[in-house]
C-alpha cells in the first residue's frame, strides 16, 4: 500500500542482504518512476514552448499529434494495470514497480494531455475525452491519498478486532438485549425490538461515507427509555437498567462498526469512479480519434 | 378440554427439539410473560397478547387481550374463530403457531415455532462483501460498460448517423441542414470563424467524404470567383523546394495519412475559435519567399522572409515618361529600388519647399487668402492634396480645385466676372487671348478730343489722334505678344508646365501623369497613418523639384513596423498586412478585416444613437 513512511536504510548484518522494511509503491526504487515522469513532463513543457507551430498549438499540429499519440499509448498501458494487478510477481517488473509507474506516468498525463489540447477546450468529444481523463486522474490522486492515509485510521479504529468479531459482538449484544427485554411492557419492548430489527449495514454509500445515522434505532430506544423512566422511582432490580446498559454497549459497538464502514468506503469509493470513468475515457478516446480521421 | 402446546426449537446444527406440554383448560393465553400457557419470548408480542378459548361447538375463539392485533392466516386481526379440524396459522411477532387437531387425543394442537431471527444482526451475511461498497453503488463492471456504451452511442454512432444522413448536401452552395442538434456537431474541435459561422451545423459543406481530408473543391463551391491563384502550381512547388529533414518526414506522414500538400486549408485553418479567421502566419510566405532565388532561379522577385529583418528595399513603379490623358496606368513604368534614388518627370514643375515654407511670398499669399480658403499661417499638404473617399490614397491634384486659389488664370474682368484662360487647352488659350485683343480697344488717351487737356496747336492733336489710330490699328497683333508671354518663362503656363516652343506661336504643353499608386505589389493605406505628419515620411519640405520621388524607404517604415515576431516593435507586421496571397489588386485580407471592423463599430454606434421611438413603434 501507499505507505509514506521513509524507507529505512538497508541493514547490513554479517554481509547478508536483508530485505528492506516495507517500501510503498510511491517510493519504489528510490522514486524511479517519479523521476521518469517528471523528465517526461519537463520535456513536453519545454518543447511546447520551444516548438513553433503555425498557427498555434492545438491537437491538430504535428506536435499535437505527437503528444496525442504518446497520451493514448500511455492511457492504454495504464489501463492494463487492471489486468496486470491480477498477477503478482516480484522483481524489476514487479506489480509494485508497475503500480509505481502507473501512478507517476498517470500523473504526467495531466501535462501531456493538456498540452495536447493546446488549451482549446469546448463542448465537444475532444474536450470530453480530456475531461474524462482528468476525472480518472483526479480520482486516482484521491486513491493515493486514501491509501496513504486511511489504512492507519482503519486499524486504529478496529483495535485488533476483525470484521467477523465486530458482527459477532453485535449479535451477542442483540441476543442479550432480546433476553433482557422480555419483562418489558409492550411499548418499551417495541423500542428495543426496533433496535434489534435495524440492519446495521443499511444506508447508502453517501450515508456510509458521511457516517451520519440520524435514524439510529438503538440511540432512539436508549433515549426514549431513559426519558420514560427518568421520573420513575428506582426500585432496584429494574430490567430497564440492564437493557439500558446493553443498549449503551451496542451503541459503542455500532459506532466502531460504522466508523469502520466509513473508512472502508472512503478507501474504496475512488475505484467506483476511477474504473468506470477509465472505460468511458477509452470510449471517448476512440470516438475522438475516429472523429479526427473521419472528418480529416 | 385440552390444548397441546408443541414448542419447536432448533439446535445449532439445524435439527429440531420438540417439547410438548398439555394445558387442560378451556381457555389459554398467549403472550411474552412466562405465566402464559403459550409463552412466546418475543419482544413483538405483548406480555399478555391474546386469549384462545374453546366454544361449545368445538371451534376455537381467539381474541386480542390488549387490543394489539395478531395474524390469522396472514391477515391482521384482533379476534377470530378457528376450526381446529381445518387448522389455521397464527402469527405473533417472529413466531408462528399452527393450530391443528391432535389425531390421538382430539385435543387442539398448537405447534409453536420461531419463524424469524431474534435480531437483524443474526441474519446470514456474506462477510466478504458486507463491509464493502458492493451493492451500495452501481457495480464497477456494469457502470464501466454502461458509460462506455453511452459515450460510444452519443459521440460515435450518432455523429456518424448525422453524417450519413446529410452527406448528399455536400458540394451544393447554400444547401443547409434542417435545424436541430446534429451528432457530428459534437465532433467540432472549436467554433467556426465569423466568415464560416453559418456553416456551423453543416459539417458536410467541407468534410465531404469520410476519412478524406478537406479538399479545395469543397472551398471552391462558394469561393470560385475570389480565390485567385497565387502563381502557377509548378512554380509554387518549385519555389517551396523539396522538403528536407523533419519537413520531409512530416510530408511523408501527411502523405501516408492522405493529406495532400497545398490545400486551401493548409493556410486557412478553421475551428480556431469564433471571431475573424486568423491571418495567415508569416511562416507560410517565408517558406517559399525566403531564399526563393535559389530554387526559382528565373524569378524577378527578391527574397523576403520578415519585414523587420529580411525584406528588400521598396521598388516603386517609377514613371518613365508622362502620357496624355488621365489614366496613369497607361504610362510606362519601371520598378526601381529606392536605394537607387530614382526620380521621375511627371510633366509638372513644382517646388514643394517653396510652397511649404513658413515665410516668404507663398506663405504671405496664403495668409491673405486664408479667410477664403481656410489656409493656415503657411500652406500645408492638405491645402492642395485631397484624400480619396476611402482615405487610402490621394486624389490627383486638380488645377482648378487645388492650385487655382493662388495660381489664377484670370485675364479680364467684365463687371464682377473674371474671365479665365481655359486650363489644359492651349489652343483655346491662344484663341481667347486673340479674341480679347481683337474685341477690346487700347486705352483712349485722355487728351484725345478733350479741349482743356490739349496742348496748344494742331500738331499735338494730330499726333495724339495718329498715335491712337495706330494703336487701334495694331491692337490685335498685341495678342501674339501676350501669347508668347503666357507660354514663356514667367508666364502662367510656363510656371508649372513643361512648354515646347515649336516656333510661330506653336507651343506644346508636356503631358502630365500623376501617379496614384507606386507600390503595386504591396498595399499602403494612409488612413491608419493619420496620426503621423505627412512630412514624417514624405520629405516635401526640402524638395525643390517635382521630379523628386518623395516616397519613404523601408527604413522609415521600420521605425514603427517590425516583423511578425518582433513584439518589441510598435507594430509587429506579418506579410499579410501589406501583401495578399490571392492578389486581386485590392487591399490585403488583413486590412479588409480591419476596415470591416471599423465599419461595424460605426454601424453599431449609429444604431446605438438612433432614437428608440422607432423601434418601439
Amino acid at each position: 500500500m501507499a505507505s509514506v513512511a521513509p524507507a529505512k536504510p538497508r541493514a547490513k548484518a554479517g554481509g547478508r542482504r536483508k530485505t528492506r522494511n516495507h517500501e510503498g509503491f510511491l517510493r519504489h526504487a528510490n522514486f524511479r518512476w517519479l523521476k521518469i515522469a517528471l523528465l517526461l513532463c519537463i520535456m513536453c513543457l519545454v518543447s511546447y514552448f520551444w516548438v513553433d507551430v503555425e498557427p498555434r498549438h492545438n491537437g491538430g499540429t504535428w506536435y499535437g499529434y505527437m503528444l496525442g499519440t504518446i497520451g493514448v499509448l500511455l492511457i492504454l498501458w495504464l489501463t492494463m494495470l487492471g489486468m496486470r494487478k491480477r498477477a503478482m510477481t516480484p522483481g524489476g517488473w514487479s506489480l509494485k514497480a508497475w503500480t509505481s509507474a502507473h501512478v507517476y506516468l498517470g500523473l504526467s498525463l495531466i501535462v501531456i494531455g493538456t498540452l495536447h489540447t493546446g488549451f482549446q477546450l469546448g463542448w465537444n468529444v475532444h474536450t470530453l475525452a480530456w475531461a474524462l481523463m482528468m476525472i480518472v486522474i483526479i480520482s486516482g490522486i484521491y486513491g493515493i491519498y486514501a491509501y496513504a492515509r486511511f489504512p492507519q485510521s482503519l486499524s486504529a479504529n478496529r483495535d485488533e478486532m476483525t470484521e467477523t468479531q465486530m458482527i459477532d459482538g453485535l449479535r451477542s449484544l442483540d441476543r442479550q438485549l432480546h433476553d433482557a427485554a422480555q419483562p418489558l411492557e409492550a411499548e418499551q419492548a417495541a423500542l428495543v425490538l426496533s433496535s434489534l430489527e435495524q440492519d446495521p449495514f443499511a444506508g447508502g454509500a453517501l450515508q456510509r461515507m458521511g457516517n451520519r445515522y440520524p435514524r439510529c434505532a438503538t440511540r432512539a430506544a436508549q433515549a426514549e427509555l431513559r426519558r420514560s423512566r427518568a421520573y420513575q422511582p428506582r426500585m432496584g432490580d429494574d430490567p430497564l437498567d440492564k437493557v439500558d446498559a446493553l443498549l449503551a454497549k451496542k451503541e459503542g459497538v455500532l459506532g466502531r462498526m460504522r466508523k469502520h464502514l466509513q473508512i472502508k468506503s472512503l478507501l474504496q469509493i475512488w475505484l467506483f469512479i476511477h474504473v468506470p470513468m477509465t472505460f468511458a475515457l477509452l470510449a471517448a478516446l476512440s470516438a475522438h480519434i475516429v472523429s479526427v480521421f473521419f472528418y480529416w | 378440554m385440552t390444548f397441546i402446546i408443541r414448542q419447536i426449537a432448533y439446535k445449532a446444527d439445524g435439527s429440531e427439539i420438540v417439547r410438548d406440554t398439555e394445558a387442560p383448560q378451556t381457555a389459554i393465553t398467549i403472550g411474552r410473560n412466562s405465566d402464559n400457557a403459550v409463552h412466546l419470548p418475543d419482544l413483538a408480542v405483548n406480555p399478555a397478547h391474546a386469549k384462545l378459548e374453546q366454544s361449545g361447538d368445538g371451534a376455537l375463539i381467539i381474541t386480542a387481550i390488549s387490543g394489539q392485533p395478531f395474524y390469522l392466516d396472514g391477515k391482521s386481526v384482533t379476534n377470530g374463530s378457528i376450526d381446529p379440524v381445518r387448522g389455521a396459522e397464527l402469527g405473533f411477532g417472529g413466531h408462528s403457531i399452527i393450530i391443528s387437531r391432535d389425531s390421538e387425543s382430539a385435543a387442539a394442537l398448537l405447534t409453536v415455532r420461531r419463524a424469524s431471527a431474534v435480531a437483524d444482526s443474526e441474519e446470514e451475511r456474506d462477510l466478504d462483501t458486507v463491509y464493502t461498497l458492493q451493492g451500495k453503488l452501481p457495480g464497477k463492471r456494469g457502470s464501466a460498460w454502461g458509460f462506455a456504451l453511452l459515450v460510444l452511442i452519443a459521440c460515435l454512432a450518432w455523429p456518424i448517423y448525422s453524417w450519413s444522413n446529410y452527406k448528399e448536401l455536400a458540394y451544393a452552395e447554400k444547401a443547409k441542414r434542417p435545424d436541430g442538434p446534429h451528432g457530428d456537431a459534437f465532433w467540432s474541435s472549436g467554433s467556426m470563424s465569423l466568415a464560416h459561422k453559418s456553416l456551423k451545423e453543416d459539417c458536410q459543406a467541407c468534410h465531404v467524404e469520410a476519412f478524406v481530408s478537406v479538399r479545395d473543391n469543397a472551398c471552391m463551391t462558394c469561393h470560385d470567383d475570389s480565390a485567385h491563384d497565387h502563381a502557377a502550381k509548378t512554380r509554387l512547388t518549385a519555389a517551396r523546394g523539396k522538403p528536407e529533414g523533419f519537413d520531409a518526414f512530416q510530408r511523408s506522414v501527411a502523405n501516408a495519412f492522405n493529406k495532400p500538400e497545398g490545400r486551401c486549408v493548409d493556410c486557412h485553418t478553421e475551428h480556431e475559435g469564433a471571431g475573424a479567421m486568423q491571418p495567415v502566419a508569416q511562416q507560410w510566405c517565408a517558406d517559399c519567399h525566403d531564399g526563393m532565388d535559389t530554387r526559382l532561379t528565373d524569378t524577378k522577385l527578391l527574397n523576403a522572409a520578415d519585414f523587420g529583418k529580411q525584406h528588400p528595399q521598396f521598388r516603386p513603379a517609377v514613371l518613365l515618361s508622362a502620357v496624355e490623358g488621365d489614366d496613369d496606368s497607361k504610362a510606362p513604368r519601371r520598378r526601381i529600388s529606392l536605394d537607387d534614388k530614382p526620380s521621375e518627370d511627371n510633366g509638372l514643375k513644382f517646388p514643394h519647399d517653396v510652397h511649404l515654407k513658413k515665410n516668404g511670398g507663398v506663405a504671405q499669399m496664403g495668409r491673405r487668402l486664408s479667410a477664403r480658403y481656410g489656409f493656415g499661417a503657411a500652406l500645408a499638404c492638405k491645402d492642395c492634396h485631397v484624400e480619396d473617399p476611402n482615405g487610402v490614397r490621394f486624389e490627383p491634384v486638380d488645377m482648378k480645385e487645388n492650385c487655382a486659389m493662388c495660381h489664377s488664370l484670370s485675364f479680364d474682368k467684365i463687371g464682377d466676372t473674371f474671365r479665365q484662360l481655359p486650363h489644359g487647352k492651349p489652343e483655346l488659350v491662344k484663341a481667347d487671348l486673340r479674341s480679347f485683343y481683337r474685341s477690346t480697344s487700347p486705352r483712349r488717351p485722355v487728351n484725345l478730343g478733350s479741349l482743356p487737356r490739349q496742348r496748344p496747336g494742331t500738331a499735338a492733336r494730330q499726333r495724339t489722334a495718329g498715335d491712337y489710330a495706330r494703336a487701334v490699328r495694331f491692337r490685335p497683333s498685341r495678342a501674339n505678344q501676350a501669347i508668347a508671354a503666357v507660354f514663356s518663362k514667367g508666364g502662367a503656363c510656363y510656371d508649372c508646365h513643361g512648354v515646347t516652343d515649336n516656333g510661330g506661336l506653336n507651343y506644346a504643353i508636356a503631358p502630365v501623369t500623376q501617379t496614384a499608386r507606386y507600390m503595386h505589389k504591396g498595399w499602403f493605406d494612409h488612413a491608419p497613418h493619420k496620426e503621423e505628419k505627412c512630412t514624417t515620411c514624405h520629405k516635401a519640405e526640402t524638395s525643390g523639384k517635382a521630379s523628386d520621388l518623395l516616397l519613404p524607404g523601408i527604413a522609415t517604415c521600420r521605425e514603427c513596423h517590425g516583423g511578425e515576431k518582433q513584439s518589441a516593435s510598435e507594430v509587429p507586421s506579418s506579410c499579410a498586412m501589406c501583401h495578399e496571397y490571392h492578389a486581386d489588386g485590392g487591399a490585403p485580407w488583413l486590412i479588409r478585416q480591419q476596415q470591416k471592423k471599423k465599419q461595424n463599430k460605426k454601424r453599431q454606434k449609429m444604431q446605438a444613437t438612433k432614437p428608440k421611438t422607432v423601434a418601439q413603434k
